[in-house]
């Protein structure tokens, strides 16, 4: 069965059974938020840890379907440690590569999908395994367990802004 | 519900499965197996040709024209009412159903115009934890609005009500407002005892039928009940149509829902006269074409019989049950009671610890569709202690070559991930 092969890769299904960075930071000095897909009840949560302009550390919790946990876990192992302005960038062209057939879903309300349209084409050569990702697009109802994580960190990050 | 299951005259699934378009059609080039009837039944062609010829001969707007068109089209309108009437044995068809836009619409219309007049703070109603979230959020709305007590029966182990507690509940309640048939765990509930009791101490009786009334012979009277809501789509009819079917004396006793025409005798500046029942409750351009086609869905539950088909989905449920316990043993659960006579054609499943959605996406390959998610039924998702089930339910052109498909895609499951 070719696509499901290509929606469940092996890095996926790896990331979903054992999955990076998972547990919560103590708040403060974390920051916590929480993302929720009240469709299909997945969550997640996110304990962020910002200084100097820098993602210190992040903990993923929460529950859900293979592809929302393991995107989180994904992420996390991505953007740990990161300067913000390119976890910024991250978000913006994970939520790009997700957004090719997300305007087809004619909800673009809860994804946030308004500050990912991004003329410039983006290089997703760069997303390492994150890009294993990319077979969900062919689902779009599953587009939304691939994003969550994403939005949670992005609404995280703006909270933590302003402050 | 308490019928006798009748295997003498079986139907001919084969043959029936035909009147069904969309099980012509093939999903990732396998034959599509339509397992999610809970969620929304499929249509007869018979009931598409009615909608079709309706739009093509007699569509016109319903009680205001007089030309022929506008008097055949109410005359259907009005025919649908009487047949849906009769088909769930209402005593007074022409004036007890009350269209409205699904099921969800109809139990609003209750707790609205019969709440708002009849309950006030303190006033206690009775529901269930397995209710769906139609037969609780207006109810949790009028709460807030008015102060009225929620009280909840339990759900036990086996996913039927506990009714111990059922006579200290119903102590000085206004309301029992229960589902006939859970869509989640397909628990048959006792309704005409449930419903005697609350008559005893006074309380008016709502029926959630959403999932009975497609999957069992019903008769308001033998039911017990004061209201009974229900959904055109879940039982070979067409979207945007549900009913309401109240006692007379009840539907005369209430405030109108929706206020615009067609349900208003006179209009004033400062007042207006409602209409009689059941137009009073009937705003606006109703779902007329939807009347027809579920008048023609009527006419086609009625013509295969209800008893047959309750026969066929309690066999093929118990077929279910036993096939998925013994070809997959351990690795799948099934919530709800066993199969037996209190036993609908609900299964909701869970495979391994293998999250619903993953399980229906792989299911889906297999052309099987089934529905992963909570099912508009949070507080009994926390009850059974899960986030989301896969739920398979039947229909009367389902067979067992669906469920060994469901079976052969389950087991397909454990491939992927391992
Ligand atoms: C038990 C029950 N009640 C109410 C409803 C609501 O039906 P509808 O969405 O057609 O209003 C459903 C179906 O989703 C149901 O299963």
């Amino acid at each position: 069965m070719p696509d499901l092969e290509e929606l469940y890769r092996e890095i996926i299904l790896d990331h979903y059974r054992s999955p990076r960075n998972r547990g919560e930071l103590p708040v403060p000095p974390a920051h916590r938020v929480e993302g929720f897909n009240p469709l299909c009840g997945d969550e997640v949560v996110l304990s962020l840890e910002v200084a100097d302009g820098e993602l210190r550390d992040i903990k993923v919790a929460g529950s859900g379907c293979s592809i929302s946990q393991s995107s989180g876990s994904l992420m996390s192992a991505a953007v740990k440690g990161r300067p913000l302005s390119e976890v910024r960038e991250m978000i913006k062209t994970f939520k790009t590569m997700m957004t090719v057939h997300e305007a087809s879903l004619g909800d673009d309300r809860t994804t946030g999908a308004e500050d990912a349209v991004d003329p410039e084409p983006l290089d997703f050569s760069k997303m390492g395994e994150l890009a294993a990702l990319q077979g969900v697009v062919k689902f779009p109802v599953r587009i939304k367990c691939a994003t969550l994580s994403w939005n949670a960190l992005s609404q995280g990050l703006d909270e933590v802004a302003s402050t | 519900m308490a019928h006798a299951v009748s295997v003498k005259d079986p139907l001919d699934v084969e043959v029936l499965r035909k009147d069904f378009p969309l099980l012509a059609r093939t999903v990732h080039d396998r034959p599509i197996v339509y397992l999610d009837s809970a969620s929304s039944s499929l249509q007869p062609r018979q009931v598409l040709a009615a909608m079709e010829q309706y739009y093509e001969t007699t569509h016109a707007n319903v009680h205001r024209g007089v030309y022929a068109t506008a008097e055949g089209a109410t005359e259907l309108y009005e025919g649908a009412r009487r047949k849906v009437g009769r088909f769930i044995g209402a005593p007074d068809p022409k004036r007890e159903i009350v269209f409205t836009k699904n099921a969800t619409e109809a139990l609003n219309l209750v707790a609205n115009a019969w709440g708002r007049r009849h309950l006030k703070r303190g006033d206690a109603v009775v529901l269930t934890e397995m209710e769906h979230h139609s037969n609780l959020v207006p109810w949790l709305m009028l709460a807030e609005a008015i102060g009225i007590e929620l009280r909840y029966l339990p759900v036990d182990a086996d996913g039927r009500l506990e009714l111990d507690g059922l006579e200290r509940a119903l102590e000085g309640a206004r309301v029992l407002a229960v589902s006939a048939m859970s869509n989640v765990l397909g628990t048959i509930n006792p309704v005409p005892t449930m419903a005697e009791a609350a008559h005893a101490h006074g309380a008016v009786v709502v029926v959630d039928g959403a999932q009975s009334v497609p999957h069992s012979v019903v008769d308001v009277k033998a039911l017990g009940a004061d209201f009974l809501a229900f959904s055109g789509h879940k039982m070979q009819g067409p979207t945007g149509i549900g009913v309401l079917w109240g006692r007379a004396e009840l539907l005369e006793d209430m405030a109108p829902f929706l206020g615009g025409g067609g349900m208003i005798l006179d209009v004033r500046l400062d007042r207006f006269t409602p209409a009689e029942i059941p137009w009073k409750f009937e705003a606006g351009t109703p779902p007329i074409a939807e009347a027809v086609g579920l008048a023609a869905a009527v006419d086609y539950l009625h013509g295969v019989g209800m008893e047959r088909i309750v026969a066929h989905e309690r066999l093929l449920t118990a077929y279910a049950i036993d096939a998925l316990h013994e070809r997959l043993g351990g690795d799948c659960r099934i919530y709800g009671p066993p199969a037996g006579g209190d036993r609908g054609g609900v299964l909701s499943i869970a495979y391994r610890d293998v999250h619903p959605h993953d399980l229906a996406q792989v299911l889906d390959q297999f052309g099987v569709c089934v529905r992963p998610g909570h099912h508009c039924a949070k507080p009994l998702m926390h009850r059974l202690g899960v986030n989301a089930t896969a739920r398979a339910s039947v229909g009367l052109y389902n067979d067992e070559a669906d469920i060994d498909t469901l079976i052969e895609g389950l087991s397909h499951v454990g491939t992927v991930f391992g």
